[in-house]
């Protein structure tokens, strides 16, 4: 039951802002970026279910096919009278902007709330920062921060309101995950109390509004120097009515749900000398901080702004104390070669204005200095709050500086005391070390809902994610005490702290925020004897010096007793319940096993019992550890990478590992954003508990493995036989088998450090004993006992020398050949079992040399250039693909650019060649202009010639010498890939693909097909199959999956290919190769089975083959060069289908749900996606049989 | 015209041709269509109680699965509000069906634990069901496990389902016991107030390109009506239970023969799936037919008129036949190395 005194119900700010949002609004159109998919999620999720809004209807919830796209249908929805509204963030507003100026132009009610996040600039950033919503500041619209969950949930309700009485559109705007995702308490307001906030009037004005057939209007028109302007200052009293409209309504809120609002809040001492103007949640951190100043001597105060757009001028002189006499201007953006970020621009101008009209509360101008904080959710602490208060005492305080970093370049950055804290002692604190998906994040929501409802406690939790997707860790934040809580900002001390993976003590600073007097719990395999043993000895003298208690449980034990595998977050929880006593130990498991009915009884009687067995299970198992007296002599913590790791790494990528990035100075960070690839190796994770072991008697060397191992860390190599001299006892090698490499010596090792235990690659190994049909030529086994010989024999592997790729005598275009090409794309940090990244591999194997990648933003991205590594790499001469991502929505276009520019620069080069054929010699001239680099060989030929030219023309100080020594490079063949996934090249940047593919230019698109926005959490794209299910497709995909190949052989010129590793390896090797060799536009859409399908993914294999025995995924190639052979382009590489749809999709958690949730739709969806899948395979067997007609 | 007229568990039955539990009838129409087809009672598919405890741990397990954990995706499917793991769309449809339907709907029930079955099984009675199956699928692969072990899992299974309703129970059991007709017995004096026979195990193949166990299920031809046939006889000689013949009926000749047997009534599956649910009604106007051809009168005339207790060689249902067939086979060297 919920504290009726409080009234709390735990959500995060996005639920807060869905909540007013959906119940305000008719129609949504929404498209999925972090960290603002939650809120769409939630309105399709509500929507699917039949929620209704404040008039009795269900909205209507639209996914887009862009933010763009989302923008567009608001301006129609609104436009034809409905009250719509949209959720975005970042790159996704800047696409909205366009509309929002055509919204705002045409006086248009509607709200867009706004996780505010980073813009990416010199990288792209999830977190949050105000850059998002200052690029909108001039879109005309009205700006509207909130600064907790709380305020998110009221103002989401505010600015509907004040919209529809302004007309002018609202942002409303909170940070990004500290506030989006921090779970705090949020008294709920009813539909009641938001019906009475709206007058329904406006909402028939708004109606009368709309376009109408029956009393017609054209707006839109296109105006003349004549009448624009004047058009354009006809807004102007609209504008000017907002500020009185905005805090009528936060009045009117006031009445009814008693909190009042302002347009900006003063806080703070009334007589304070020093005011830090902010806006977000910082605002809470510097109110707190001032607080605690105040209380010790110092009069401060905080202006608190809510309302940005239209700056309100007036209300902010008023608003401060007329002692004031320094103020510093807090923005979480930067606005490079500005006067100063905005919020500090227009702080000054207002109160130039108001001192010169006498508006001004003080006669004499203070000091304002302006400052950056928080960018990418960079911690704002009461530290950098204080620090700031203390720059304003100065005699000359810094005029523009940064706080929370260390500027050695600028030097704007302000000296922090960190070891200032003000949590009130009477607050508990508790950190959680988790693994990624053990459960432990979702424990602690739980935690906290229970101890902010049903407890008399306030509560908050904020949790941080990894940006990993495999062997990831998270800490969770949880704050509980007898007053609301804000405190938007990490604990640095803890009364509790949670390592729930052994393994932690030994990576990570778990005791660094162990608080004197306070309890650690361990999960650990050692019981409560040995357990002391195995701690590091920073650990073991952190605790001791803490007077800390120490506590263990195995809880993977008990995990495993229960048959809950690895989720352990039943007897953590359970544990931090009996140990921390914020509840009498009997009421907390009642009220553990209430959370745990309410959470997975809809899952089954099965789940909820096994939960409660495992805690009933878990205090018997508890022990507290008894912590010696004696000097702490455990081990000191390795080295975060090897010592003979490249200085860059050593000082740079090492300290982001190790979680010091904070204490990284500006100086040492590359001002562009450019970085060295081959980091990922250094980063050696250890996440396996099993790893592959070979069987080299068994092996038939087929290079299976090596092609699906989605990490490369599984390799072979063939050497001579007198190499392996040295090799270390246990180093396993077999007889090469190939014919090309006589007496030659097959060698498989695994990167055991590396590997995540995914076990594709024994999924996929065809050898079998002949008297054990289940033992295979790869087996997993324990990975602790083969570490050291492992990391020993890949050490010794790597030494080994790569085979030519310029050998005659080897073709590369097969699997078993293929598998002995160096990859370079290794150890991305990619999901355990990935289906995207063999793919990358396999185009690094055969091309990375020579190859420039264009990547759309999305998992590929993520894996692919997330700091503090890159899994690409270079090969021993140093060369290896070089990547860059620019946008979702751009790529195929920044692909096409790579390619013109490098065409250009050939053309450049080529014609400098003619031109200095004299200095450089005929031969070598002819030779560069002529080379035949259509193999391996001719390009390694054309490399020396290269390498030849640069000779000849070393020292040769000619401008034309200098500029073709500067594109030489160019006259050896580029590779270019645009790389990314369905929610790319199907939906927000099809325009551009098309674009692309109609360009003619040689170009290789790989379209790593997951079906769904993988990488934002599985949202429904244009390549989602009809019948399943997915976020925004809550109720299963009714349409059928476009056929982009199809769409793509339409042009005729254009090589495609359809393939699926798992069901064709070779197919989808051949395809590669075409791909490359076609010397236009070549798209290959490829099939990856995905965590977010639901699927045991070291079945991933076989269910791409299920999916193509099913005729739902076809393969194909389609290549254009057949033509002129008078041949069929069309190849049809599968079989028709041998069974029946439902065998392969209902294998996948994304179908079966939907048989789970709604049986006689599923079987409605089912009988259509069979027919799908019927009439495609008769279209394409048709046009695979006809014959060319020339 | 002979009378057909058969009561079954207590419920009277146009006449003994009932349709056996199949796919068929996972749906409403399907289940009409049974009716349509001439059944005089239909037997639902069975509800697999571990089905449903492992589909509802493969959900928590998916949706869990990967979640909280990556900043941009903290789950990767939407969390409905709540979920059916076949449980209550079964209730539903034998709701549906017994609304529907002039005939009698029985439900089934499969599994061997006796965590669920209780639930289900009240449900069930609620939900309208005239009676229940309880189809016993338990394969003992313990060495461990003795046939006293094995049976007390019936037993136990049969007891408890048997406690829950008021409606009649009947069991579906195996071939495999040691004492056949002991269990039956006990099943009898559980409060059982059938026995169908049997239920077939499904028998993995093996793939030889993959080397893998495949699962398969092969339909049931006439031949395999005689080990039900055999025991059936047997049974209906002794005990007061009513015998449904379930595997090989597939024309009325193998009716006929199961009746004599001492069957009630006989289940068709396999034909059904072969050639649709008309096959239902055929068969029951075939038996007329030959029943009147060969004057009986009625099927209680002629049920278990050739079981153990009135055939006139008993030993037909005991070992000395069984050492008679043997020594009668006589192997033709012709058919060899074919």
């Amino acid at each position: 039951m919920q504290d009726m005194a409080k009234n709390l119900t735990m959500m995060d700010g996005n639920e807060a802002a869905a909540s007013s949002a959906y119940r305000m609004n008719e129609v949504m159109t929404i498209y999925p970026i972090t960290p603002s998919s939650g809120m769409g999620e939630l309105a399709d999720a509500w929507s699917a279910a039949g929620k209704q809004n404040l008039w009795g209807q269900v909205p209507l919830v639209q996914e887009m096919q862009s933010e763009g796209g989302a923008a567009g249908a608001v301006h129609g929805a609104l436009q034809a009278g409905s009250l719509t509204t949209t959720f975005t963030a970042s790159q996704g507003l800047l696409l909205m902007i366009p509309n929002m100026y055509k919204i705002a132009g045409e006086l248009t009610s509607t709200v867009f709330h706004v996780t505010a996040r980073t813009i990416a600039t010199h990288a792209l950033s999830i977190f949050g920062d105000h850059s998002d919503v200052m690029a909108a500041r001039s879109t005309g619209w009205a700006i509207l921060f909130s600064s907790d969950p709380q305020e998110v949930h009221d103002f989401a309700a505010i600015a509907q309101a004040a919209t529809l009485r302004a007309r002018v559109p609202f942002i409303h705007a909170f940070d990004g995950f500290r506030t989006s995702h921090e779970v705090s308490g949020v008294e709920v307001l009813s539909d009641n109390q938001l019906r009475d906030l709206i007058d329904s009037d406006l909402i028939r004005q708004h109606r009368s509004r709309a376009l109408s057939p029956d009393r017609p209007v054209m707006r839109g028109s296109a105006q003349n120097p004549d009448i624009y302007f004047q058009a354009r200052e006809a807004c102007s009293p609209y504008y000017e009515a907002i500020p009185a409209i905005l805090q009528q309504v936060m009045d009117r809120f006031a009445d009814a749900a008693g909190r009042h609002y302002h347009l900006v809040d003063y806080y703070g001492s009334p007589d304070a000398e020093h005011v830090v103007v902010v806006m977000g949640s910082g605002a809470q951190t510097v109110r707190e901080t001032a607080d605690y100043l105040n209380a010790h001597g110092y009069r401060t105060g905080v202006l608190h702004v809510r309302l940005f757009r239209p700056f309100p001028i007036s209300a902010l002189a008023a608003a401060l104390p007329a002692t004031t006499r320094a103020i510093a201007v807090l923005d979480r953006t930067k606005e490079p070669g500005a006067s100063g970020e905005p919020l500090y621009v227009d702080v000054v101008t207002a109160l130039n204005e108001t001192l010169a009209s006498g508006t001004a509360p003080f006669n004499t101008m203070p000091r304002i200095i302006g400052g950056r904080y928080g960018l990418s959710s960079k911690e704002f602490t009461p530290a950098m709050a204080k620090a700031v208060y203390d720059e304003l005492q100065k005699p000359s305080p810094k005029a523009h500086f940064t706080v929370g970093i260390t500027d050695d370049v600028s030097h704007s950055s302000l000296e922090v005391d960190n070891s200032f804290e003000i949590e009130p002692k009477d607050v508990v604190r508790a950190i959680f070390w988790g693994l990624g998906a053990d459960g432990t994040v979702g424990a602690n929501k739980n935690s906290i809902k229970i101890i902010g409802e049903e407890t008399d406690n306030f509560a908050q939790g904020y949790f941080v994610y990894d940006s990993k997707k495999s062997g990831s860790i998270t800490t969770s934040h949880l704050r509980f005490g007898p007053r609301p809580i804000k405190s938007p900002y990490l604990i640095r001390t803890a009364n509790f702290v949670g390592v729930h993976q052994f393994g932690f003590t030994e990576r990570y600073p778990v005791s660094d925020g162990l608080a004197d007097g306070g309890v650690m719990l361990i999960n650990s395999p050692y019981d409560q004897n040995e357990v002391w043993d195995h701690l590091p000895k920073a650990i073991q003298q952190k605790v001791q010096i803490t007077g800390a208690r120490l506590f263990v449980i195995d809880a993977y034990e008990i995990a495993k007793q229960v048959g809950m595998g690895n989720r352990i977050n039943v007897v953590m929880q359970t544990c931090f319940f009996a140990i921390s006593g914020v509840l009498p130990r009997d009421e907390a498991i009642a009220k553990i096993k209430e959370a745990i009915k309410k959470s997975y009884g809809k899952r089954g009687e099965a789940v909820v019992q096994r939960n409660y067995e495992a805690v009933d299970t878990t205090l018997a198992n508890l022990y507290e550890v008894t912590i010696p007296t004696r000097e702490a002599d455990g081990r000191d913590l390795p080295p975060t990478v090897r010592l003979e790791a490249p200085e860059f790494v050593q000082k740079f990528t090492a300290e982001i590992i190790a979680g010091r990035g904070d204490n990284i100075p500006v100086s040492a960070i590359p001002a562009d954003g450019t970085f060295p690839t081959g980091t990922a190796k250094w980063e050696k994770r250890n996440i396996a508990l099993e790893i592959p072991v070979w069987d080299e008697e068994l092996c038939i060397q087929c290079g299976k493995c090596v092609m699906v191992c989605p990490h490369a860390v599984i390799r072979a190599k063939a050497v001579n036989e007198e190499v392996l001299g040295d090799a270390p006892a246990g180093f396993k090698s077999a007889p090469a088998r190939w014919r090309e490499l006589p007496g030659q010596k097959y060698t498989i090792q695994v990167a055991v450090e590396d590997c995540t235990g995914c076990t594709l690659c024994v999924e996929v190994c065809p050898a079998k004993d002949k008297s054990n049909a289940s033992r295979k030529a790869l087996e997993m086994q324990d990975q602790l006992p083969l570490k050291q010989e492992g990391i020993r024999n890949w050490d010794y592997f790597l030494s080994l020398p790569e085979l030519s790729r310029a050998a005659d005598s080897m073709h590369f275009n097969t699997i078993k050949n293929v598998q002995l090409l160096q990859p370079l794309f290794e150890f991305s940090g990619a999901c355990a079992g990935c289906g995207e990244t063999p793919y990358i591999k396999l185009v690094s194997q055969l091309y990375g040399d020579r190859a420039i990648i264009a990547n759309a933003t999305g998992c590929s991205s993520i894996y692919g250039g997330n700091l503090p590594t890159t899994p690409y790499t270079r090969n021993a001469m140093g060369r290896g693909p070089a990547w860059s991502n620019s946008l979702f929505e751009d790529n195929a276009e920044f692909g096409l650019g790579m390619r013109i520019s490098v065409d250009a620069q050939t053309a450049y080069a080529r014609s400098l060649v003619e031109r200095l054929r004299d200095t450089i010699g005929h031969d070598l001239a002819d030779g560069l202009l002529d080379a035949d680099t259509s193999s391996e060989h001719g390009l390694e030929q054309q490399r020396e010639r290269v390498a030849a030219l640069r000779g000849v023309l070393a020292g040769n100080l000619s401008a034309e010498a200098l500029d073709l020594l500067a594109v030489a490079d160019n006259l050896t063949p580029r590779s270019i890939w645009i790389v990314g996934g369905d929610g790319w090249a199907y939906d927000i940047d099809y325009g551009g693909l098309d674009h692309v593919l109609a360009s003619g230019k040689n170009v290789n698109i790989l379209v790593l097909d997951t079906e769904t926005y993988s990488n934002t959490g599985g949202q429904a794209s244009k390549a989602t199959a009809r019948a399943a299910v997915a976020k925004f497709a809550a109720s299963g995909k009714n349409t059928a999956k476009k056929d982009l190949g199809r769409m793509a052989m339409a042009y005729g010129n254009v090589y495609v290919a359809q393939v699926a590793m798992g069901a064709s390896d070779s197919q989808t090797m051949k395809a590669f190769i075409e791909a490359e060799s076609y010397p236009g536009p070549s798209i290959i859409i490829a099939y990856s089975h995905c965590i977010a399908h639901g699927i045991d993914m070291s079945h991933g294999l076989d269910q791409q083959k299920l999916a193509v025995e099913s005729g739902a995924w076809l393969l194909y190639r389609y290549d254009p060069r057949l033509e002129a052979q008078e041949i069929n382009p069309l190849i049809l590489d599968s079989k028709a289908p041998t069974i029946p749809l439902k065998q392969y999709i209902y294998n996948e958690t994304r179908y079966r749900v939907l048989q789970q949730t709604d049986a006689d739709h599923a079987e409605e969806l089912l009988t259509s996606a069979q027919e799908d899948v019927n009439h495609r395979w008769a279209d394409y067997s048709r046009m695979a049989a006809a014959r060319v007609q020339l | 015209m002979a009378d057909l007229q058969t009561t079954w568990l207590g419920l009277d039955l146009k006449h003994p041709v009932v349709a056996g539990a199949s796919p068929i009838s996972r749906t409403l129409d399907g289940i009409k269509q049974l009716e349509d087809g001439g059944a005089s009672a239909v037997v639902m598919f069975s509800l697999f109680e571990e089905q449903i405890t492992h589909d509802s741990y493969v959900l928590d397990h998916y949706l869990a699965y990967g979640s909280e954990s990556f900043g941009e995706a903290l789950n990767f499917l939407p969390d409905a509000p709540g979920y059916d793991f076949g449980g209550e769309h079964y209730l539903t449809l034998v709701s549906q069906a017994a609304t529907a339907l002039d005939i009698p709907v029985v439900a089934s029930l499969n599994g061997v634990t006796t965590g669920g079955w209780a639930r289900y099984a009240r449900e069930l009675e609620l939900a309208g069901a005239a009676a229940l199956e309880l189809n016993i699928y338990f394969v003992p692969t313990d060495p461990g496990l003795s046939g006293a072990d094995v049976e007390r899992i019936y037993l136990e299974t049969v007891a408890l389902a048997a406690g829950q309703v008021t409606i009649p129970v009947t069991v579906k059991i195996s071939p495999y016991f040691t004492s056949t007709a002991n269990i039956a017995q006990k099943f009898a004096e559980l409060g059982a107030h059938g026995l169908t026979l049997f239920n077939r195990f499904y028998q993995p193949d093996f793939n030889l390109e993959t080397l893998q166990a495949v699962p398969s299920l092969v339909l049931s031809t006439s031949y395999d009506l005689r080990l039900p046939l055999h025991w059936a006889a047997i049974l209906s000689s002794q005990l007061d239970v009513d015998i449904a013949v379930s595997g090989g009926v597939h024309t009325q000749i193998d009716a006929v023969k199961a009746i004599l047997a001492g069957a009630t009534v006989v289940q068709m599956t396999s034909e059904i799936l072969q050639n649709g649910p008309g096959r239902l009604g055929e068969v029951a106007q075939a038996m007329d037919h030959w029943m009147t051809e060969f004057e009986y009168t009625s099927c209680s005339q002629m049920r278990g008129s050739m079981n153990m207790k009135h055939v006139d060689d008993a030993n037909a249902y005991l070992r000395t036949n069984y050492m008679r067939v043997l020594n009668s086979f006589k192997p033709d060297p012709t058919g060899w190395g074919r």
